[in-house]
């Protein structure tokens, strides 16, 4: 059955890519303007990207933040695939279940004062690996909240099975539950590395003077006006997560329909 | 791992194998329980515990109970911010409603091969770096941007107008930030729905509209639920968007607890205002919480 008014979402829908698009890529076609301004093209050019390329600091930024990324990807995977099968199996309890997802919905703001006020009471400097503790709270959240959707759809007998025919509880963790958990492991460790690469309320407060990550670059930067180079950062940042979320998809299946 | 001979009497291995289950339970989800206690519980109660504190004479904090912080938060002054962030992270969310409803609908209708590509489309923007979105949105609007350049340009206004720096620009930029965050629920939700239901109230004699009010609406009403508490609560705690897009015209609670925290350095009022944040959050939670479990009794009755 054909529904009357069928055109109307469409044309929203087609409004709202173009909302979500254009901003993004007006900052793409500036990158190549020599002008370095949005009204007036002066001829295309790679010299932003060279300036980029040359800025000391978006550069220490980077480093500092894949850092920060690189730490808390792994450390919640390590602490949240763990929390997620000891609540689906064995903890079954409302309270374990809000702590272990409280921090995926409480606001930024509220975590970001409570670990500077805990930090800074408690005589811990801050400096990246303060960030680096924020942001494994949050990580872990998430990790824990996706390989455990996975948890509902695995078989509990090839489990069963492995310890049937004598192999070591560790030997079965190891073997069997981690391996057919992969996928949302992957899911969830490609989903903290790109929220901690993006992080930047928590990084803003917890982080020391001397080591700023890349948001707070950014920050910085874009406080001051306008900068050609931000557009150059934003071209290279937009390609960077074409490829993650595209590699992602291939490798995790998630959204993707096979095609017969 | 049988016992060996002359060891303690078996127990029942029902009850043993309860006890070592929860051992393992224990030491699977232990470390990580642990962690988010000592970084995410112990942060909160902080919070909760300094917001009833006075402040020091140079910063720092007095460690005796009062409650003239929230009495300040409640003042005219502090008050207007307060409703003026509700109102704001309000209208973003229902404007991304209106605009993120009809969008997942018509994802769901439009092919299926189509709609990974679609989904993608609408996700990507949202992945890339938050600053430099909404410094996107300080290019658009500025007085000489192309957004003015294209109004005077179609004769629609004689001088560029200046959007930059308005409340306008900051509901601009959130919405901006957070349309997915609707969309993506909605969608969900709105595949889940049987066509057949709906097909059935239309022959039955309902309208399009009898049919969307009664049928659809309630149908996909968590989805709406759980769309707008993604889009509402990161609007309310946002201070980038409206410092970057407000141009401190616009001040948001989030604005002011920064503030207190970073510049002030009276913690104890800024936890304050970080808490009165968190109490309207709470409340929203469970009026979504309560509003869901109706629909789905709703549902089965």
């Amino acid at each position: 059955m054909r529904e009357r008014g069928g055109r109307a979402p469409l044309l929203v829908l087609v409004g709202a890519l173009v909302f979500l698009w254009v901003p993004v890529l007006v900052l793409v076609g500036m990158s190549f303007n020599a002008a370095g301004t949005p009204y007036t093209w002066g001829g295309a050019t790679l010299d932003w990207y060279a300036a980029l390329a040359r800025n000391e600091e978006v550069l220490t930024g980077l480093g500092n933040t894949l850092l920060v990324a690189a730490g808390a990807t792994a450390g919640s995977v390590i602490l949240g695939t763990p929390l997620a099968i000891g609540l689906h199996r064995h903890l079954r309890s409302g309270a374990w279940e809000a702590l272990s997802l409280g921090p995926a919905i409480a606001p930024d703001l509220v975590l970001a004062i409570g670990l500077l006020s805990l930090f800074v009471l408690s005589g811990v400097t801050l400096g990246l690996h303060s960030v680096l503790l924020g942001h494994l709270v949050f990580g872990t959240a998430f990790v824990a909240a996706i390989v455990r959707t996975r948890l509902g759809h695995t078989d509990p007998a090839l489990e069963e099975a492995s310890r049937d025919l004598g192999a070591t509880p560790l030997s079965t963790f190891f073997r069997i539950t981690i391996p057919s958990l992969a996928p949302a492991i992957l899911a969830g460790g490609l989903l903290v590395f790109t929220l901690s690469l993006d992080e930047f309320v928590i990084a803003f407060f917890t982080n020391g003077p001397a080591t700023p990550t890349l948001p707070i670059v950014i920050y910085s930067m874009v406080r001051f006006g306008l900068t050609p180079e931000i557009n150059a950062l934003a071209a290279v940042l937009l390609l960077v997560t074409f490829t993650v979320v595209l590699a992602a998809q291939r490798l995790t299946g998630i959204g993707g329909r096979r095609r017969a | 791992m049988t016992p060996g001979p002359g060891a303690a009497p078996v127990p029942p291995t029902r009850v043993r194998r309860r006890r070592r289950g929860s051992a393992e339970g224990a030491l699977l989800a232990g470390p990580g329980l642990l962690y988010l206690a000592l970084f995410f519980l112990v942060p909160l109660a902080i919070v909760l515990v300094i917001a009833f504190m006075d402040r020091g004479r140079f910063g720092g904090i007095v460690w005796t109970p009062s409650l003239d912080n929230l009495a300040r938060a409640l003042e005219p002054v502090f008050l207007s911010v307060l409703i003026d962030s509700v109102v704001i992270a309000g209208i973003t969310t229902l404007l991304a409603l209106l605009i993120g409803y009809p969008a997942a609908w018509a994802i769901a209708r439009i092919p299926a091969r189509w709609r990974t590509l679609v989904l993608l489309l609408v996700v990507l923007p949202f992945w890339t770096s938050f600053l430099i979105r909404t410094y996107a949105w300080i290019v658009l609007l500025n007085s000489q941007g192309p957004l003015n350049g294209l109004l005077v340009g179609l004769g629609l206004i004689a001088e560029p107008l200046s959007l930059l720096y308005t409340p306008g620009a900051v509901v601009a930029g959130l919405l901006y930030a957070y349309l997915p965050l609707m969309i993506l629920p909605l969608y969900a939700a709105i595949e889940r729905l049987d066509p057949e239901i709906r097909e059935a109230a239309a022959n039955l004699g309902a309208r399009p509209w009898t049919v969307f009010r009664t049928v659809t609406l309630p149908l996909t009403l968590p989805g709406v639920l759980i769309g707008s508490i993604f889009v509402f609560v990161p609007s309310l705690g946002n201070f980038v968007v409206p410092e970057l897009l407000g141009g401190g015209k616009t001040v948001m609670v989030g604005n002011l607890v920064r503030d207190q925290f970073l510049k002030a350095r009276d913690w104890p009022f800024g936890a304050t205002l970080a808490l009165v944040v968190v109490a309207l959050l709470a409340i929203l939670l469970v009026l979504q919480a309560r509003a869901s479990r109706a629909v789905e009794e709703g549902a089965r009755a």
